[in-house]
């Protein structure tokens, strides 16, 4: 054993400053100062983690469906309400309208002139469509509901409304990050992490949608 | 043992806050961790009691237990145990220790605790989701014992919940009721806080790392709760949907689990279609991983204290570490070795018997690096190291009889038997809680201020090594005879000439519970009388001892250590110390070596 | 310390071991026409996986021996080869156990589950419920009625929900609650359970496989050794799992063939 392995090594920084900005920060700081970009974003870290969970439960649900097909032949075919479509434009619409909330802030913020006005404005229509999504769907079950397709009679039917409550779960929990950031936007006091890491979990369910939506055309 | 030098002056945090808010809906990381590790041990002395009573159930069936009608009236009338009150304790037992102790153990409780201090951050990514995480899991505890007190008592159907035992209700029997329905409440509400749990160790570990602490500077048991988040995060999103599925069926008469024309009590039930497979398949593709959910950790901190024991590094640092994540990678495509003689495919079983002996490369690497330090060390046989010693002889007994389990012909004849109960009870069970064991008396003084009895924590070593193989062995015996598992009584002729090995057996888990209570008593002794422990006690070189015996609020007082070094730094001459700490910018002897001291002084 | 360590392991270790080695309780004995390559199998990993477990606790117990607290002015030494001898140990033996274990291992399988059953071999269907078996024997026609959930009735004894009035075929089943069969002949044994999931076991047979609700599976094996055996359930069935068996009877052709004449003439 040589003393070489204890010579003192600089110690690297990996991944933008690792020191204290890295501990959360303190209720008294400015929100200016959470826009500095390179300090590391457990806020984002944690939404990327929760994405990749939410999407191991949807592929859980996915494989148990494929299996329950596969399994006996009373799998039946749902014709899909007509009001799905809007609604998944809606939610796309949605995902726009916080993007352009979202730069808009961010772009702001950068030149000093903080355009919270607009950003709000986007944020609100991107928070009124999420809604408006959340009530389209409620209006499909009640729709599938009124045409007896009722949840127990098929897989078919059982799994559809597994995975479209399921998913109007999440979303109801992204109405309330929208709602979250929407008080913090207007009182200009939102941190970069929290809008970035909000806008990846609204844009993930847009995508969820999309890939439960087109699963239900393919199988269902 | 600090170096004021190493350290950056922080505005300490002003907290007033009041005893619910530090010790109850506490944020502090290491109170969380508490909470968990106390939560553990009431539920491993429940289950431990659990077992007990089956144990003498098994060989004094009509042995009256005093009290026990009180636990449960139909389930024990004049104290005498019924054989379904026997499968709820069963099922009780197993659901207990899973996931209630060896998922909250060696993970959630010392994890909590030690991975943010030894990283050197200053509490978990997550603070108040953490806090969440312990009281949802807490939640799930109370949902899961409440199932002893409905009316027909708690669920018959084991651990597994195969279905549909599990979800036709309460015409499947006694406890299949609203027991079972408590059950799937209970797992799944489990899963929902270690889904929080994991993901809060992992943004942490990523994002909350202390300066110079890189990935490979990370102690290994910080890799093994990194590795065992990582894995969990994927198992308990299953199990999560899974549960809600049991749910349903049992509650909205879907048919997810339950196929067409089952007749039970005579009952055509009103399920179609369902495939009772699908169960078994999500259920191991969570369950496999969840053995290593128990295993990693404590492999992780075998390693941590088995280096501070042996005094020197271990042969190879990466070794350790890409062997865990092997593991952690190879635990998902093995769920099928659980299902060989279920009806699944038999090509599957080829396939899937495959990976679970290719798992045994990692395992036998961590076991061969662990035996290949040990030799020519300068071993320090504390009681932590002891039980780390004794930790890698059950991984090794347990990991090879899981090579008769892996191979698809021989368990046809052993699968299902007390084989089984044998080789996971010395694998998941023993060697986890040795790993906790281990932990517990190399950390106590960190987590009190205080020392163990080295005495009491020797016999209760020996005890419980001693104890484990008498009981856990003669299983594997049973189980070469054919003797079944999950039996409430052994009526069949061919099994009567093992009653005497199973009276053995319950003899000697009677005695290793009474050693149990040795660990309790100097548990709560030295909680209140132990002879004070200084900062680092073992002579210990990672973050968590670089700081007070217990940790201030903010864990460094409200400086981050700085890193310079790779974790491990034992076995040198530094200053009259055989070790140097990771945040020591340099020791005494390099300050008179010219190009040494030169270094450090560009390091400040 | 160290000493009572190493002593204390090894004692374990061969504890542990001179059950097997002296065959204390050992496995059932084999009356089955392909179980002795099973029983092989075991033998030789007991034989590898045997040597292995004493190895690794001999060498921890004569590690830990050596080893010793030397203070700061004796070196540490590694162990000559280091890491990489750890890994090549690993990978070599894990290897041969893949190699060697694996290749026998899976003719033990295949000739279970891959081969296809004797063409005369005689079927006969089990079918488990909480908590018995019952078997049916296709009688003088060779063919079993279909079943009928909704039919099963355990008070008129139509344990199987046989069709008698309309079902040709189920008329002549023959139902019985042991499993008789003749020696030396391969069986057909179809699985159906009506409830929950139930297992087939019979050490002795070197056969175990489960009963699924809703999958009907099948396995085949041939008797070598008349006598009686006990079938027991391994899958948890419910409150009366344990007591769940029926017994296997193994009998000469030709007084099996007097049983199965009783038994139809008793229906």
């Amino acid at each position: 054993m040589s003393l070489s392995h204890v010579i003192p090594s600089k110690p690297p920084l990996p991944r933008g400053q690792r020191d204290n900005s890295a501990l959360p920060p303190t209720r008294d700081d400015k929100p200016g100062k959470h826009l500095d970009a390179s300090a590391p974003e457990p806020a984002l870290t944690g939404i990327w983690v929760a994405l990749a969970t939410i999407a191991m439960m949807f592929a859980a649900f996915t494989s148990a469906a494929v299996v329950r097909q596969g399994a006996s032949n009373d799998w039946e075919h749902i014709a899909l309400p007509a009001l799905l479509y809007i609604n998944t434009g809606i939610l796309i619409l949605s995902g726009i309208a916080l993007e352009l909330a979202r730069r808009t802030y961010l772009n702001g913020v950068k030149h000093g002139m903080p355009s919270a006005k607009i950003a709000v404005r986007w944020l609100t229509f991107s928070l009124l469509s999420g809604v408006a999504f959340l009530v389209g769907q409620i209006v499909v079950w009640w729709q599938l509901l009124a045409r007896s397709v009722d949840f127990i009679s098929s897989p078919t039917n059982s799994f559809f409304y597994v995975l479209t409550v399921f998913h109007a779960v999440h979303v109801a929990g992204g109405i309330g990050g929208l709602v979250r950031i929407w008080v913090k936007m207007r009182r200009f006091d939102l941190k970069r992490s929290t809008l970035n890491a909000t806008c990846w979990y609204w844009h993930f369910m847009s995508v969820l949608w999309i890939y439960i939506f087109v699963l239900l055309i393919w199988k269902f | 043992m600090q170096h004021e030098s190493a350290l950056e002056a922080r505005e300490p945090p002003v907290r007033a806050i009041g005893f619910v808010r530090r010790y109850i809906f506490s944020v502090d990381h290491k109170v969380i961790g508490l909470q968990y590790y106390a939560l553990a041990l009431v539920a491993v002395f429940v289950g431990m009691a659990l077992s007990w009573l089956m144990r003498i159930h098994l060989v004094w069936p009509n042995w009256p237990i005093p009290g026990l009608h009180f636990l449960s009236k139909t389930g024990a009338p004049g104290n005498v145990m019924t054989p379904e009150y026997y499968l709820s304790l069963l099922t009780m037992h197993g659901t207990i220790m899973v996931f209630f102790v060896l998922t909250n153990a060696p993970f959630a409780a010392l994890g909590n605790y030690f991975l943010p201090l030894q990283i050197g951050a200053e509490d978990m990514a997550f603070p108040r989701l953490n806090m969440l995480s312990f009281w949802i899991t807490f939640l799930a505890f109370c949902v899961l014992m409440s199932s002893f007190f409905v009316s027909d008592g708690p669920p018959i159907s084991g651990w597994t919940a195969y279905a549909p035992l599990s979800a036709v209700g309460s015409a499947a029997g006694p406890g299949q009721g609203m027991g079972q329905t408590l059950w799937a409440i209970s797992i799944g509400i489990f899963c929902v806080a270690s889904l929080l749990g994991a993901l809060n160790f992992i943004a942490t570990t990523l994002d909350m790392r202390t300066r110079g602490m890189t990935l490979m500077r990370m102690p290994l048991s910080t890799w093994a709760w990194f590795i065992t988040s990582c894995i969990s995060l994927f198992a308990f999103a299953v199990l999560l949907p899974t549960c809600i599925l049991l749910c349903l069926d049992r509650m909205a008469d879907t048919s997810f689990f339950v196929p067409s024309g089952l007749v039970i009590s005579d009952r055509l039930q009103p399920h179609s279609g369902g495939s009772a497979l699908l169960w078994q398949h999500l259920f191991w593709f969570f369950g496999h991983p969840e053995v290593y959910i128990a295993i990693l950790p404590a492999a992780g901190i075998v390693s941590h204290v088995l280096i501070n024991g042996l005094r020197r590094p271990l042969l190879s640092h990466k070794a350790i570490i890409f062997s865990m994540v092997a593991i952690g990678f190879l635990s998902y495509v093995v769920w099928g070795h659980h299902m060989f003689v279920s009806g699944m495919n038999p090509t599957s079983s080829l396939v899937f018997s495959f990976p679970t002996i290719i798992i045994t490369i990692p395992a036998a690497v961590l076991t061969l690096t662990w035996l290949g330090s040990i030799y020519g060390s300068r071993l320090r046989l504390t009681t932590a190291s002891l039980f780390a010693l004794g930790f890698i002889s059950m991984f090794v007994s347990g990991g090879l009889s899981g090579f008769f389990l892996a191979q698809p012909s021989i368990d046809i004849y052993l699968h299902a038997t007390y084989f089984v109960v044998g080789h996971f009870h010395i694998v998941m069970g023993v060697a986890a809680i040795f790993g906790v064991f281990a932990g517990t008396y190399f950390w106590f003084p960190k987590m009190t201020g205080r020392m163990l009895n080295e005495g009491l924590g020797r016999i209760h070593f020996w005890g419980s090594f001693v104890g484990a193989y008498c009981i856990f062995m003669p299983f594997h015996y049973l189980g070469m005879a054919g003797n079944v598992r999950r039996y409430a009584a052994f009526v069949d002729d061919y099994m009567a000439p093992l009653m005497s090995v199973h009276r053995f057996i319950t003899i000697a888990a009677l005695v290793m519970g009474i050693v149990q209570m040795i660990f309790l008593v100097n548990l709560l002794y030295s909680l209140w009388r132990g002879p004070k422990a200084p900062d680092n006690p073992w002579e210990c070189t990672s973050l968590e001892w670089a700081t007070s015996s217990p940790p201030p609020a903010d864990n460094f007082g409200g400086r981050s250590p700085i890193v310079y070094r790779d974790p491990y730094q034992y076995g040198v001459d530094a200053a009259g110390k055989d070790f140097v700490m990771q945040n020591e910018p340099f020791y005494a002897e390099s300050a008179s070596i010219p190009h040494l001291a030169e270094a450090a002084e560009a390091q400040e | 310390m160290r000493k009572a360590f190493a002593l204390i392991v090894v004692l374990v270790a061969i504890g542990s071991a001179v059950p097997v080695i002296l065959h204390w309780w050992p496995m059932a004995p084999d009356i089955s026409a392909d179980g002795h390559l099973i029983d092989q199998q075991m033998a030789s990993t007991m034989v590898e996986v045997g040597s292995a477990f004493l190895l690794a606790q001999f060498l921890l117990a004569y590690f830990v021996y050596r080893s010793a607290d030397r203070g700061t002015h004796e070196n540490i030494r590694s162990i000559p080869g280091g890491v990489k001898l750890a890994v090549f140990v690993a990978v070599a033996f894990v290897g041969a156990e893949l190699l060697a274990l694996g290749m026998q291992g899976q003719r033990a399988w295949a000739i279970q589950y891959f081969s296809t059953p004797d063409p005369n071999a005689m079927t006969i269907q089990a079918q488990a419920g909480q908590f018995a078996y019952y078997f049916r024997y296709p009688g003088l026609d060779g063919k079993l009625g279909a079943t009928h959930p909704e039919k099963i009735n355990e008070g008129d004894q139509n344990f199987f929900g046989l069709d008698l009035e309309k079902d040709v075929a189920a008329r002549d089943d023959v139902v019985s609650a042991e499993l008789a069969i003749p020696v030396n002949r391969q069986i057909r044994l179809l699985l159906h359970t009506k409830d929950v999931g139930h297992s087939f076991y019979v050490p002795e047979l070197r056969v175990q496989q489960d009963f699924v609700p809703g999958l009907d599976l099948m396995v085949h094996f041939t008797a070598t050794k008349v006598g009686k055996y006990e079938i027991v359930c391994t899958q948890l069935c419910g409150m009366g799992h344990h007591s769940m068996r029926a017994y296997l009877r193994v009998m000469p052709q030709a007084e099996f063939d007097d049983w199965l004449k009783q038994k139809a003439s008793e229906q």
